[in-house]
C-alpha cells in the first residue's frame, strides 16, 4: 500500500517537472513585462466615483435600527439591538428584585445577590436602574440536582419589569441534564436578558452580549477571599512536576474524548495524568478496558500535592466546557493548560488569557508536552504571577466575580469611558478604577512607571479646619507658613468643617501660595476626603490643623512620595494586631517596631484615593466614619492597602506631632480627643467592622521607616538638605 | 475591501464561504465568525498618493472635529449639521455645489460655499466623526487614520477592523448611533493628556497595520498565526503598545511580600583571601535568615581548603569552582542558590552586623524587584564635559548600591548573565571593574526603579587600608567608574539609573526609645 502510494507520487511529481520544462519555460520567456501591464489593466475595488456617487439611501438609521431590533432577537441578541441604553443615562445602576417570601435562594445565588445590594451601583428604585437582575435563583438549571428551581418559566414571565429579558442579568452555571448537557438548555426562555453564564461555548455566546463567568463552587467565599497560593517568585520555578491533572472520565452520557485520551500523554515521571471512572453508581456497569488501571493510578496521588508542585496544570474540558480545575489552578499559580475547544474563556471580553494561560487544542493532545516543554523560565515567571493577580482581583470571591460582570457591561454602557485592556490585565486591575475620574491613565497613582511618566512636581495641603477660632491658633498659622514655604506647594485649601460662617479673608494669614477655604456641605468628617475640583495636583498633603511639621519635613515626605506615588506616605504610624484573647483585631498607638496605618492628619497621598474613598467605598462606611467622628485614617488605610495590597510608607520626623501632646495651654484648643478613651475603643472597632467589610484584613506590615540620606549621619549639617529634621529634640509621645 | 452590493450590501461575500477565513472590510457583528474571520480596514487607494504630513501635539488644529463623508445618511447629514450649527469648531463637509471638471471629485469638499481640500482637511481637527454609510466599512476610518485624526466611530454592529487583536478603545472614540447628538459633550470631557496618548495610539496602528496593502496582509497572517499557535501568540501589549515605550513594567510585577522563612542566600566570591573569608562566614553566620552560604572560588591554580579547614557553622556551605577567574561569576544564577534571595557580598566585608544583614533582608522583602544594599553611590551629568560622573561623596542622593554587600532577587543574576546588553559584561570581565554599576543599570532598566539604601553606612573599608598607592590607585579606579556610566549610558542607548533622597532605617531608629525593646538595635555605626 505505502509502496503503491510513493509510486504514483514520483510519477506524478515527475509529469509535472516535463510540464514545467515546456510550459514553464514559455511563460519566463514572455512573462514579465506582460504581467506588469496586467496588473494595471486590473480594476482597482475602488474609484473616485464610487466613493463620490455612493449614497445611503436607506431608509432612515433609525428605521434601519428598529428593523434590526426585530430581526436579531433572543439568540442574536447584540447590545444595539436587546439592550435599551436609553435607562442608562445616568450612572450605572443595578436594580434587583426583592426576593419573594418562601422563595428557594441557593446559598450561591444569595451571595451573588447580596454582592450586588452591598455594592455602589445597587439602587431599590427600578425606575432608577440599568440593569436589572431577577431574584429567582437561575444558578443551576439541571432538573436531577437538588439546588434546581422549579417554575421559573412563569416566575420570570410574571416579573413585573421582564419585558422580554431586555436589560435584565441571567447568572447560570449549571444548563442541560444527562445524558447530553445542552449548554443551551435553560428550561425557561431568556429572551433578550444577558446571560452571565460558566461553560459558554463561542457558539451559542452572543458576543459583546453575554458574559463568560468562571464555574465557581459552593462554598466560594462572598466576600475578600483567600490570596492567591504564590508567596515566593523563585526564579527557576523549580517545581516538582511539569504538567498535571486528576479528575473523572465519563463513561455514559456526553463526556470528553480528551480526557479518555489523556493516557497517552501521561508518562509517570514528570507529567502525571490522572482519571477515574468512578462516578455515580451505576459506573461499572460501563466501565472500559483502561479503568482498573486509571483508578489505581488515581488513587496513588493526592491532587492538592499535585496541584502545588506542578507548573502546569491541564483544564480539560468535562461534561461542560468549563471545570472547577480553572479557579483551582488559577488560585494554586499552577499556569492552566486549556484543553476545551470552543470555551468562551470566563471574562475573555476583557481579560487577556495569553498572559496568564496555556491555549491548548484538544485535537492535538499529543503536542501539548512538546508545547509545554518549550516555554521559558521568564515567561513561567511572567505567567504565574498573572494567574494571581487575575486570581485575586476578579475570581477569588463572589463578589469579584459579580462585580466583574457588571464592570464589562458598565464599559459597554458608557463606551467612551470603557477602560483598556491595559488597565484590566495589569494591577491593581479595573474594579478599582472608577472610570468617571479620568480618562488619562497618568492621573491615576499606579502606572506612572508602566506608562513612563512622572506625577506632578506640585502638592495641594488640604487642611482640615475643627475649631472655630482656629484662625487665631499659633499652631495653625504657623502650619499654613511652613507649608506654603515648601517649593512645591501649589496651593492650601481649608476645609471649614465649622458650624459657624467662614472667618474674613483678613483674618487669614497671608502666604506664598494661593489659600482657598471651603465651607463643606456636611461638616462631617469624611469631607476631608471628597474629591474637590480646586484639587488639580496629582499629590494631596492631608494635614490636621493641630499638625506640626517643618518645611524640610514637607519636603522630604513629598519627594519620597514621588517614588511611590500609589501609597500613603506619613509620619505618625499605628500598627494593627491580631488579639488571640479576644480573638478580633487590635488597634494600638504604642511604639512599635512595626506598622500597617500612617496617620492621615499629616500624610501625603494621590487625589485619586479620594475619588476612591467617596465613590468606590459604600456610602455605608462613610456614615458609620461620620457618625463616630472618628476612623476616617483607619478606613484611608484600609482602603489604600486593599488596592495596592503593599503597606504605607512612614518617613522620619522630629517626634511631636500634635500641640496637644506637648500638654499646651492653647486655650483654642479643647480637650485632646486623642487623649480619650472613647476616640481609642471607636477605633478597636473601627478595625473590625472594615475588616468585616472587606472580608479580610488588607493592612499590610512594615518594618522600616524612610529617612534622609544623611540623616543623623556625622557629618557637617551644612552638608545636609534636610536640616530642620534633626533640629528638634525627640521626645516620646504619651499615647 | 467592499463586500456586497446595492441594494443590501451584504456584509460579507455574496457567494457562500465555506470553511474559508473571510479576511473582509464591512463585518457586521452577524457576519463576522468569531475567532475564525478577519474583519480588515477598507484601505483608501485614491489617497495613498497623498502625502500627509506627520502633525506634532503642538500643531494648531482648527476644529475639535471633522465630518467629512459623503455618502451618509440624509438623517445623519441633518443631525450632523445642527450639532455643528451649535458648535464652531465641528466642521461638517459635503460634496461642493458645483464640481470643476478638473478636479477629481473626492479631493474637494465644501461647506456651503468654502471648499476644502480633502484629505489634507482632516490634519485642521482633532477628531474625524465616521458614520455608517451605505456600508459598515469606511475608507473614512482609513483616511483618518492617514491624517493623525481620532476617530470617533458611529456604526452600529460593526466589528472594527483587527479588533481581535487591537483595542480600539485606546485609539477611537466608539459611540452608539444614537448618541450622535451626543459627540460635543463627550469630546469636551477628554482631555489634553487623552487626546495626545488616542492621537500616538492612532499613529501607531496606522503605521504598523494599516498604512499599505502590504501592511494589511501581513497583519491579517499574524492574526492566523496566533490562532494557530495561541501559545506563542503575540501578546496585548506588543499589539498595542506604541513602541519605542517609554514605560518600565517590573518583570517581578505582582505586588509581593515574600515569606521570612525561604531566607536568603550569601554568595561569596573569593580568590585567595582564605582568612578573610572564613572570618565573612563565621560573620554572616549569625545572621538569623541566613539560609546557605555560596563560596564562589574563583581562583584556578589553587584548589579550595580542604573541607575539615572550613569553619564550622549551623548553615550549609558549599562550594563552587570557577573554570575561568571573572567578575561576572559573583554573579552567576547557580543552581545551589535555591532561594529567592541573594546576598552578594565580598570576602573581606566584615563589617555588617547580624542586625544590619537581617534588617537588610526585611528591607528587600518589602522591595523584592529592587537592589537593597549598604553604602550608596551617585551619577551626576557633567554639563561640561557632556559625560556622566560617578560620585562617592557624602550626598544627599543615591542612585546606586555597593554590591559589596547588597540583597538582590536571584532572577537579577539571570538577567546579568544572560540579557546585558551590548559587550558590558565582557568589558566589566576585562577590566575587573564596574561589576556594580553594570548590575545597578540592569535593576533599574527593567524595573524603572532607584536601590534602596539600608541603614548610614557610607563606605566598605578596611582599616589597614590606608597609603598613597592605595589612594592613588583608588582615583584610576573612580576615573574609571565615572567612564563606566557614560559606556553603559550609550549602551542602553538611555540612562536607566533612577535618583532617590531616601534610606531605610529600622522604624525605631535612633528613637529616643528603650533600646533593648528595639528589634534591630546593632545598627548605625558608619
Amino acid at each position: 500500500m505505502q509502496a503503491k502510494k510513493r509510486y504514483i507520487l514520483v510519477t506524478f511529481s515527475g509529469v509535472l517537472l516535463v510540464l514545467f520544462y515546456f510550459g514553464g519555460l514559455r511563460i519566463l520567456r514572455n512573462g514579465n513585462g506582460h504581467n506588469v501591464d496586467q496588473l494595471s489593466s486590473l480594476r482597482s475595488y475602488l474609484d473616485h466615483d464610487d466613493v463620490h456617487y455612493d449614497q445611503d439611501l436607506h431608509i432612515s438609521p433609525r428605521q434601519r435600527r428598529v428593523a434590526r431590533t426585530n430581526l436579531y432577537k433572543n439568540h442574536k441578541c447584540r447590545m444595539e439591538t436587546c439592550f435599551d441604553f436609553s435607562l442608562c443615562k445616568g450612572d450605572f445602576k443595578v436594580y434587583v428584585y426583592p426576593t419573594q417570601e418562601g422563595e428557594k435562594v441557593s446559598e450561591a445565588y444569595q451571595k451573588i445577590l447580596a454582592s450586588i445590594r452591598e455594592s455602589r451601583f445597587y439602587t431599590s428604585d427600578p425606575s432608577k436602574a440599568c440593569v436589572f437582575v431577577p431574584s429567582i435563583d437561575t444558578l443551576d438549571r439541571d432538573h436531577l440536582s437538588p439546588d434546581y428551581v422549579k417554575n421559573v418559566p412563569t416566575k420570570i414571565k410574571s416579573l413585573p419589569l421582564w419585558n422580554n429579558g431586555q436589560n435584565h442579568v441571567i447568572f447560570n452555571l449549571y444548563s442541560g441534564t444527562w445524558p447530553d448537557y445542552t449548554e443551551l438548555d435553560l428550561s425557561f426562555d431568556q429572551g433578550q436578558a444577558i446571560l452571565a453564564k460558566a461553560s459558554l461555548s463561542f457558539h451559542n455566546f452572543r458576543p459583546k452580549f453575554d458574559i463568560s463567568i468562571p464555574l465557581f463552587p459552593k462554598d466560594h467565599p462572598k466576600k475578600g477571599g483567600n490570596r492567591g497560593d504564590l508567596q515566593t517568585n523563585n526564579f527557576p520555578i523549580g517545581r516538582k512536576y511539569l504538567l498535571v491533572f486528576k479528575g473523572k472520565r465519563y463513561l455514559s452520557g456526553i463526556g470528553s474524548e480528551t480526557r479518555n485520551a489523556l493516557f497517552h500523554i501521561h508518562n509517570g515521571q514528570d507529567i502525571i495524568l490522572l482519571t477515574t471512572c468512578k462516578h455515580g453508581k451505576s459506573w461499572e456497569k460501563y466501565k472500559d478496558a483502561r479503568c482498573e488501571q486509571d483508578n489505581a493510578d488515581f488513587d496513588k496521588y493526592d491532587f492538592h500535592i499535585l496541584l502545588h508542585n506542578s507548573t502546569f496544570c491541564l483544564v480539560p474540558r468535562g461534561r461542560r466546557l468549563g471545570s472547577f480545575r480553572f479557579l483551582e489552578s488559577l488560585q494554586a499559580a499552577c499556569i492552566p493548560v486549556l484543553l476545551s475547544n470552543g470555551w468562551e474563556l470566563p471574562f475573555s471580553e476583557v481579560i487577556d488569557w495569553n498572559k496568564a494561560s496555556i491555549l491548548g487544542d484538544e485535537r492535538l493532545l499529543l503536542q501539548i508536552p512538546s508545547i509545554v516543554r518549550t516555554i521559558g523560565n521568564e515567561e513561567i515567571m511572567s505567567l504565574r504571577q498573572q494567574t494571581q493577580f487575575l486570581w485575586d482581583t476578579y475570581f477569588s470571591s463572589v463578589d469579584k466575580i459579580v462585580m466583574t460582570t457588571l464592570e464589562i457591561i458598565q464599559d459597554r454602557v458608557h463606551k467612551h469611558l470603557a477602560r483598556d485592556g491595559f488597565v484590566w490585565n495589569r494591577s491593581p486591575g479595573a474594579l478599582v478604577m472608577v472610570p468617571q475620574y479620568s480618562e488619562n491613565l497618568a492621573s491615576f497613582p499606579f502606572y506612572t512607571s508602566a506608562i513612563g511618566v512622572k506625577p506632578s512636581q506640585s502638592f495641594t495641603a488640604v487642611v482640615l479646619a475643627t475649631t472655630p477660632l482656629v484662625t487665631q491658633s499659633v499652631t495653625f498659622t504657623k502650619l499654613l507658613k511652613s507649608v506654603a514655604k515648601s517649593a512645591h506647594a501649589a496651593k492650601i485649601l481649608v476645609l471649614w468643617n465649622v458650624d459657624r460662617p467662614v472667618p474674613l479673608k483678613s483674618k487669614w494669614p497671608t502666604l506664598e501660595v494661593p489659600l482657598a477655604v471651603v465651607d463643606t456641605e456636611t461638616k462631617m468628617i469624611s469631607s476631608r476626603f471628597y474629591p474637590y475640583d480646586q484639587i488639580e495636583t496629582d499629590a494631596v498633603l492631608s494635614l490636621d490643623e493641630d499638625a506640626l511639621l517643618t518645611t524640610d519635613e514637607v519636603d522630604f515626605a513629598f519627594s519620597v512620595w514621588q517614588s511611590f506615588a500609589d501609597r500613603i506616605v506619613g509620619y505618625p504610624s499605628r500598627s494593627h494586631f491580631w488579639d488571640e484573647a479576644k480573638s478580633k483585631w487590635g488597634y494600638t498607638s504604642k511604639w512599635t517596631n512595626d506598622y500597617s496605618i500612617v496617620l492621615t492628619g499629616a500624610a501625603f497621598y494621590h487625589r485619586y484615593y479620594n475619588t476612591l474613598f467617596s465613590e468606590y467605598l459604600p456610602a455605608k462606611l462613610r456614615h458609620r466614619v461620620d457618625e463616630l467622628g472618628n476612623c476616617e485614617d483607619i478606613l484611608m488605610n484600609f482602603l489604600v492597602s486593599h488596592v495596592i495590597k503593599l503597606p504605607p510608607i512612614k518617613v522620619t520626623q522630629r517626634k511631636i506631632y500634635k500641640e496637644t501632646m506637648l500638654q499646651s495651654t492653647n486655650p483654642v484648643r479643647k480637650t485632646s480627643e486623642w487623649l480619650e478613651p472613647q476616640h481609642f475603643n471607636d477605633r478597636q472597632t473601627c478595625m473590625n467592622e472594615f475588616a468585616n467589610y472587606f472580608g479580610y484584613m488588607p493592612l499590610v506590615r512594615s518594618q522600616m521607616r524612610l529617612d534622609p540620606v544623611l540623616y543623623k549621619d556625622m557629618v557637617s549639617n551644612l552638608r545636609k538638605r534636610y536640616k530642620q529634621i534633626e533640629l528638634v529634640d525627640a521626645r516620646p509621645r504619651t499615647s | 475591501m467592499l463586500p456586497g452590493s446595492v441594494p443590501d450590501y451584504n456584509t460579507a461575500l455574496d457567494v457562500h464561504r465555506g470553511k474559508a477565513i473571510l479576511a473582509g472590510g464591512g463585518f457586521s457583528t452577524w457576519t463576522y465568525r468569531q475567532a475564525y474571520d478577519i474583519s480588515v480596514p477598507v484601505y483608501n487607494p485614491l489617497i495613498a498618493h497623498i502625502d500627509l504630513p506627520d502633525r506634532p501635539d503642538s500643531y494648531f488644529r482648527r476644529f475639535v472635529a471633522v465630518s467629512a463623508q459623503v455618502g451618509i445618511h440624509s438623517d445623519f447629514r441633518h443631525q450632523l449639521n445642527s450639532i455643528a450649527m451649535e458648535s464652531e469648531s465641528i466642521l461638517v463637509l459635503d460634496r461642493c455645489q458645483s464640481v470643476n471638471e478638473d478636479v477629481l471629485p473626492m479631493n474637494k469638499l465644501c461647506h456651503g460655499l468654502h471648499e476644502f481640500q480633502y484629505p489634507q482637511i482632516l490634519q485642521e481637527a482633532t477628531f474625524c466623526i465616521i458614520v455608517r454609510g451605505a456600508r459598515l466599512g469606511q475608507t473614512a476610518l482609513s483616511d483618518a487614520m492617514k491624517a493623525g485624526c481620532i476617530p470617533v466611530v458611529l456604526s452600529d454592529t460593526y466589528v472594527m477592523p483587527f479588533s481581535d487583536v487591537l483595542d480600539w478603545k485606546r485609539a477611537a472614540v466608539i459611540l452608539n448611533e444614537e448618541d450622535l447628538d451626543q459627540i460635543p459633550s463627550i469630546l469636551t470631557s477628554i482631555s489634553p493628556a487623552g487626546i495626545s496618548s488616542m492621537r500616538k495610539q492612532v499613529k501607531f496602528f496606522w503605521n504598523h497595520y494599516f498604512s499599505s496593502i502590504t501592511a494589511i496582509t501581513m497583519t491579517t497572517l499574524k492574526v492566523i498565526n496566533d490562532r494557530v499557535f495561541p501559545y506563542a501568540a503575540t501578546t496585548y501589549d506588543e499589539w498595542n503598545i506604541p513602541q519605542p515605550d517609554p514605560g518600565v513594567t517590573s518583570p517581578l510585577f505582582l505586588p509581593l511580600i515574600p515569606p521570612r522563612s525561604q531566607g536568603f542566600t550569601a554568595v561569596i566570591l573569593t580568590y585567595d583571601r582564605v582568612d578573610s573569608l572564613f572570618k565573612v562566614i563565621m560573620e554572616i553566620s549569625q545572621t538569623p535568615s541566613l539560609s546557605k552560604v555560596l563560596v564562589v572560588w574563583n581562583n584556578q591554580q589553587k584548589m579550595p581548603p580542604p573541607a575539615a579547614e572550613w569553619p564550622k557553622i549551623n548553615k550549609p556551605l558549599k562550594v563552587v569552582q570557577t573554570k575561568e577567574n571573572k567578575l561576572s561569576n559573583r554573579f552567576y544564577p547557580y543552581d545551589e542558590i535555591e532561594t529567592e534571595a541573594v546576598l552578594a557580598i565580598d570576602d573581606d566585608i566584615i563589617m555588617l552586623t547580624p542586625d544590619e544583614l537581617e534588617f537588610g533582608f526585611e528591607v528587600w522583602r518589602e522591595f523584592p524587584d529592587r537592589l537593597v544594599g549598604y553604602p550608596g553611590r551617585l551619577h551626576l551629568y557633567d554639563e561640561e564635559t557632556g559625560k556622566w560622573k560617578y560620585e562617592s561623596e557624602w550626598t544627599n542622593d543615591l542612585s546606586m548600591v555597593l554590591t559589596g554587600a547588597a540583597f538582590y532577587h536571584k532572577y537579577f543574576s539571570h538577567l546579568y548573565t544572560n540579557s546585558m546588553p551590548g559587550n558590558i559584561k565582557n568589558w566589566v570581565d576585562e577590566h575587573m571593574n564596574c561589576e556594580d554599576i553594570a548590575m545597578n543599570f540592569i535593576v533599574s532598566n527593567y524595573t524603572g526603579k532607584a536601590p534602596i539604601k539600608v541603614t548610614p553606612r557610607k563606605k566598605f573599608k578596611c582599616p589597614e587600608c590606608t597609603g598613597e598607592q592605595i589612594i592613588s590607585a583608588d582615583q584610576s579606579h573612580m576615573v574609571e567608574r565615572s567612564e563606566c556610566i557614560t559606556r553603559f549610558a550609550d549602551i542602553y542607548g538611555r540612562m536607566p539609573l533612577q535618583t532617590v533622597e531616601f534610606r531605610a532605617d529600622p522604624v525605631l531608629y535612633k528613637d529616643p526609645f528603650p533600646e533593648e525593646l528595639k528589634r534591630f538595635r546593632d545598627v548605625g555605626s558608619l
